[in-house]
Parts: structure tokens; C-alpha cells; sequence
């Protein structure tokens, strides 16, 4: 009993040392943005403010472009996540269930790129979009993440898991594969919909290395890359960054809040089932 | 309604295996055909070339005197029900049910009609709006057999759809099945592995062995007139006893094995046919109700006394069977079924006969009945 005891205190002991060293940073960010700039760089840290303001939000909305990249950023994340949620279901259920010529090498091919660091990619890519003349233009931005390789494997190992018996039932009720696709698998596939559109949504939201390359005028940003560039060569507007920061990962925040069921049932059922 | 012929046909899924090995079946209108056999014996395959899932390799299969090999499932006008139901889980019972009538391009009210009719002949009435997800096994299985129903198909195809439920409801939905057949008056084909469902429901049984087709019967020729050992042991509970040996005539015709000699009559029919395969060496099966207690069974025709030593009781309440050895050999177990008023014990001694009329012969290396 009392060994026992012991050891939830010893566990609880390190969630709470785990929690602090994931959340103080931003604990930290949030108290900063909310400081007046005398107070900001003092020591010891003042975590509540002593003089409350909201100068630096509003600063970041009149001083900074801060409207124009949200656009950007709202644009390009609602495409590449709705586009990544539809090709990666149509790709999966088409390895999952379709069969057709070369279907294994095309998988594995896809697998193998998975093996390519990304970073090495990154100049190829932007040579290609070069070409096409897409640097600085949505076009570039948005285009090179329609789709990714991750999320049609998660589709792909989710519609798998779906009984055959299924498929063959509509088959045999009238259905064509695109509307067993459609009406049968896409709505029992919701949990894995919503992970493959969270993960996205969070990438796509926070994507920095891409944009920064891809994007060369200050109305082509993302807010990532806006925020990055108030650090210049003579100062660092700590107030003014953390409180964009702030406002930047809010909507990653709310939605990991109301979906967070899915969130965790999505993880469950699309990478371990069974 | 239709009929179904299928004319020489085979399954090969990769090169050497050959699932179903070259199946000719002629199924006629409102018959109730179960194909059955032991597991892997390819009797799902076979329901599902005639259902279009699985293509034909080789062979023609007609609904109607239509070629339907190159047909889709859709096209066939067949229906199925499968051993899992198969249910789409986020459509309610009446979804389920009305989704290949909407596909079809039915009317809302025709749609609506035929559900409900369905719905009253199975009782799923109060469940319609149910998700599958929130009914038991029993139900979900009939919500399954309204979607083929509704569709009012020319052929039903049902693969092993009981085998998920329990013991009691299986009877209770095998009956429940047979009585939709009766009012459907449609043609049924019914996959399972077990015998007593073949036994109890079909007109005509197939019984598959290897991918192949054993005898193609009734359920009471099957029982009486197997073709072969191997139907003689499939059909039937508990299964025929199988003694090994050899046709003799000495001073009579006799089989002789090394647990028991059993003399032949020649007046009758089986012994005339034997007279041909004196020094053969055959196997002579009987059915554990056919061999009867001679203390208790005077009227019966019965062999000479072959004495027995009992081994286990297995009562069941109307009978009992009774597990025996021949003397000397306790190594090889037979069965006979008795009266559950007569009171055996373990170890027990006595002398049984064979009903000569019931002794059913097949030749060792062929395992075919001898006639
Ligand atoms: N898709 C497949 N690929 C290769 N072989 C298969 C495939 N499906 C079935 N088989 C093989 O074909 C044979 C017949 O299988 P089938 O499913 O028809 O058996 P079954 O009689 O329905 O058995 P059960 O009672 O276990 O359902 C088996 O030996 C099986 O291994
Ligand atoms: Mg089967």
C-alpha cells in the first residue's frame, strides 16, 4: 500500500516536471506579450506582468502586415489540408483495395522517398517551381504539399483494417468502386479523416522552411515567416514576436481542444489497430 | 426466381492451388440448395463465382439460361448474406436495407413499402432507426437478410450466416429461414459446414470435399445412399462407424476384419452384389443407430454377436451414446446410440448386432461405395 503510494508520487512527481518543461516556454511567451516593454528583459522573470497591456497585439495588428499573412496562411493550410484529406483517402483506398498493374512498386516508391531527409529535397524543389515560374506566387506555396506520402499511408493501413465483406455488400447492392469509396469507406474512415486533417492543418499552419524559400516579397508571407523576420540584424522585438506568436498558435490550440477525441481515437485506430 | 446450372466450373487463385476442382450443379427454380463441407473445402469460393465476387476461372455458370460469367455482382440479380453480416455501420437498419433499392433508382414510396414489408416479416419494426452498432448478433443477421430480401433477388446466396450466433438462435434462425423460403418460394443456395443446418434445410445438398464434389442429393439419400466413405462419415451425428477388412467366402459369404467376422445373407441384395468382390478388401461402415443391444432388440434382423466393452456414456437426454470397444482392442472407439432408459455402465459387457439391412460397403482404395 504504501509502496504503492510512493510510487504515484514518484509518477506524478515527473508529469509534473515533464509538464513544466513542455508548457514554461510558452507560459513564458505568453507572460512577455502581455509585459510592458520596460519590464520584458528584467531579472528575475517577472511570469505576472506587474503592469498589464495589450499594446503589443495591437501593435502587431497595425504595424505588421499581420492581416495580409493571415490570409496566406488561412489560404494555403484550408487548401493543402483539404487536398491532403481527399488524395490521401482516394490514393489509400486505391492501394488498400483496388488492384491494378504495378500497384506494389508505385507503393513502394512512394515508401522510399519517405526515406529522402527533406531538406535535401528542398532544392530540386525549389529548381523545378523555378522553371514553372512559381517562386513568390501561391502557386509555389501551396502546390508542392497537395499531398503527402504519410498521410496516404495512414489511409491506406485505416482501409485496410475495413472488413472486405463490406466492400463486397455494396458491391453486390449496386455500387460502383467510387461510390463504395464515397458512401461506404470515406464515412466509416471519419476518425482517420480527422487525424490525417489535424496533422496537416498543424503542419501546414507551421510550415516555416518551405515558405521562407519559396516567398521573397513581404505580402507572399506566411505568418511563420513574418514573425521570423522581426528578428533583423539590430534588434529582436521580443514583446512584438511573442505576442504574434501568441495569436499564431491559437488556432492550433482551439482545435486540438475540440478535437481532441478524435485526435487520440484517430492516432489509435490509424496506426495500431490491430 | 431462377434456376442455376453450373457447368464444369473451376477456381485456380495462384498457380497450383485449385479450389474448386471442375463443379456441375443443376439448381431448379424455389430449390433450397446448401452446399456443404469440411473447412477450406472451397464451398465459399463456389457461392462466390455464382455471386460475381470471385471470377470464374474456368467453366459456365447460367441464372436463367443467361451466361453470367462475365457479369458483375449487380448485374446477376442475386442478393447475399454474409457470416458477418456485413452491415454498413453509420446507416440506420432502414438505410441498411433501402440502399440497393436506392442505388436501383427505386421510388422513395416503393422503397419505403418493401422495407417495412420486410421489416414485418423478420420484426425488425421497432429497430429501423437503430444503427447496427446498437443491436445483438440475431438482429443484426436479420437486418442482413432484409437487404436481400427487400431486393427481391432471383437468387439468395447466404455463406455460413448462422455460424456467429448462438446455439439456440441458430435454430431458432435456421427455422426462421427456412420459412422465408417457403413464402418467398425463390431459389436459395446456403454455404455451411455444418450438417445438421445442411441436413435440416436444404432440398438438395452438395457435399464438397478437396474442391471437389462428393454426391450431389437429398438430405435422406445422403444419409441412407452415400456415395462414398466420405459422405457416410460427413453426414450424419454422431458420425457412421468405419471397420476396415476383407470379403471372405469359406463356407459363406463374410466380411472379416480383425475386431469382428460379420456372415453376409446372399438372398439379400447386398450380399448378392459382394459375391463379386470376394478377397476385396473393403471397408464396412454402419450407423452408430443401427447397431442395436441384443438383449433388448429381438424384432431386428441383426448379425451375429459381436461382443462389445463399454467405455464412455454420453447421455443427451432423449438417447444416449454409448462408446464402445471390441474385446482386445481397446484402441479403436465405435459408437452406438441407445435408448436413454436402459442404464450402461463403464466397462460393461455385452453383445450387439448389426441391422444386416443398413451395412453400407466401399472399396479401401477407392473409398466408393460398392453397388
Ligand atoms: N483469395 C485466396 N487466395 C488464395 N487461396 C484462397 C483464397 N481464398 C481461398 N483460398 C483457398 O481456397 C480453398 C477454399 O477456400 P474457401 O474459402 O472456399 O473454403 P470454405 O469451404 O469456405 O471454408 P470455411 O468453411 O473455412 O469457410 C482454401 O484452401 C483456401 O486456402
Ligand atoms: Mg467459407
Amino acid at each position: 500500500m504504501r509502496r504503492l503510494k510512493i510510487q504515484k508520487l514518484f509518477f506524478y512527481l515527473i508529469l509534473f516536471g515533464m509538464t513544466i518543461i513542455y508548457l514554461g516556454p510558452f507560459l513564458f511567451s505568453v507572460s512577455i506579450s502581455f509585459n510592458a516593454d520596460k519590464d520584458v528583459l528584467t531579472w528575475p522573470i517577472k511570469l505576472i506582468p506587474e503592469e498589464w497591456t495589450l499594446a503589443h497585439y495591437q501593435s502587431v495588428w497595425r504595424d505588421l502586415p499581420f492581416g495580409q499573412w493571415l490570409v496566406n496562411s488561412v489560404l494555403i493550410t484550408s487548401i493543402q489540408t483539404v487536398s491532403n484529406v481527399f488524395f490521401s483517402a482516394l490514393a489509400g483506398f486505391a492501394f488498400a483495395r483496388l488492384r491494378f498493374p504495378g500497384k506494389n512498386i508505385i507503393f513502394s516508391m512512394l515508401l522510399a522517398s519517405l526515406m529522402i531527409p527533406g531538406i535535401i529535397l528542398l532544392v530540386p524543389k525549389f529548381i523545378v517551381l523555378n522553371e514553372f515560374r512559381l517562386i513568390n506566387t501561391y502557386g509555389g506555396l501551396i502546390l508542392p504539399g497537395l499531398v503527402s506520402v504519410v498521410n496516404i499511408f495512414l489511409m491506406k493501413q485505416f482501409f485496410e483494417t475495413i472488413p472486405k465483406d463490406l466492400e463486397e455488400a455494396a458491391l453486390i447492392d449496386g455500387c460502383s468502386y467510387f461510390r463504395i469509396f464515397w458512401q461506404i469507406f470515406l464515412p466509416v474512415s471519419k476518425p482517420a479523416l480527422a487525424a490525417v486533417a489535424i496533422y496537416t492543418f498543424q503542419g501546414s499552419w507551421n510550415e516555416f522552411m518551405w515558405p521562407v524559400i519559396v516567398s521573397v516579397t513581404n505580402d507572399m508571407f506566411t505568418l511563420p515567416v513574418g514573425m521570423a523576420f522581426l528578428k533583423n540584424e539590430f534588434s529582436v522585438q521580443w514583446p512584438l514576436l511573442m505576442a504574434g506568436t501568441i495569436l499564431i498558435s491559437l488556432p492550433t490550440i482551439a482545435i486540438f481542444l475540440i478535437f481532441q477525441r478524435y485526435f487520440v481515437q484517430g492516432v489509435a485506430s490509424a496506426g495500431l489497430k490491430e | 426466381m431462377a434456376d442455376v446450372l453450373l457447368k464444369n466450373i473451376q477456381k485456380r487463385y495462384d498457380k497450383d492451388v485449385l479450389a474448386v476442382k471442375g463443379a456441375s450443379v443443376e439448381i431448379k427454380d424455389k430449390e433450397f440448395v446448401v452446399l456443404v463441407g469440411p473447412s477450406g473445402c472451397g464451398k465459399s469460393t463456389l457461392l462466390r463465382m455464382i455471386a460475381g465476387l470471385e471470377e470464374i476461372t474456368a467453366g459456365e455458370l447460367y441464372i436463367d439460361d443467361q451466361l453470367v460469367n462475365d457479369l458483375s455482382p449487380k448485374d446477376r440479380d442475386i442478393a447475399m448474406v454474409f457470416q458477418n453480416y456485413a452491415l454498413y455501420p453509420h446507416m440506420t437498419v432502414y438505410e441498411n436495407m433501402a440502399f440497393g433499392l436506392k442505388l436501383r433508382k427505386y421510388k422513395k414510396s416503393d422503397i419505403k413499402q418493401r422495407v417495412q414489408e420486410a421489416a414485418d416479416i423478420l420484426g425488425l419494426r421497432e429497430y429501423l432507426d437503430r444503427k447496427p452498432k446498437a443491436m445483438s448478433g440475431g438482429q443484426r443477421q436479420r437486418v442482413a437478410i432484409g437487404r436481400a430480401l427487400v431486393r427481391q433477388p432471383k437468387v439468395f446466396l447466404f455463406d455460413e450466416p448462422l455460424s456467429n450466433l448462438d446455439a439456440k438462435l441458430r435454430v431458432q434462425m435456421r427455422m426462421e429461414i427456412k420459412k422465408l423460403h417457403q413464402r418467398l418460394q425463390a431459389t436459395m443456395i446456403y454455404v455451411t459446414h455444418d450438417q445438421v443446418e445442411a441436413m435440416t434445410m436444404g432440398d438438395k445438398i452438395v457435399v464438397l470435399k478437396d474442391g471437389e464434389i462428393q454426391q450431389v442429393d437429398s438430405p435422406m439419400n445422403l444419409y441412407h445412399e452415400p456415395e462414398n466413405k466420405f459422405v457416410a462419415g460427413f453426414i450424419g451425428s454422431p458420425a457412421s462407424n468405419f471397420l476396415h477388412g476383407k470379403i471372405t467366402q469359406d463356407t459363406e459369404l463374410a466380411f472379416q476384419s480383425k475386431h469382428c467376422t460379420i456372415s453376409i445373407p446372399t438372398d439379400t441384395s447386398m450380399g448378392k452384389r459382394l459375391n463379386n468382390h470376394v478377397n476385396e478388401r473393403v471397408i464396412l461402415g454402419f450407423r452408430p443407430e443401427y447397431l442395436y443391444d441384443k438383449a433388448h432388440e429381438a424384432d431386428k434382423r441383426l448379425s451375429i454377436d459381436l461382443v462389445a466393452i463399454i467405455d464412455v456414456i454420453e447421455p443427451i437426454g432423449s438417447e444416449s451414446y454409448v462408446y464402445f470397444h471390441f474385446a482386445d482392442m481397446p484402441s479403436d472407439s465405435f459408437c452406438f446410440r441407445s435408448n436413454s432408459d436402459i442404464h450402461y455402465v463403464p466397462g460393461q459387457k455385452l453383445k450387439l448386432g448389426i441391422d444386416l439391412n443398413r451395412l453400407r460397403f466401399f472399396d479401401e482404395k477407392t473409398e466408393r461405395r460398392i453397388k
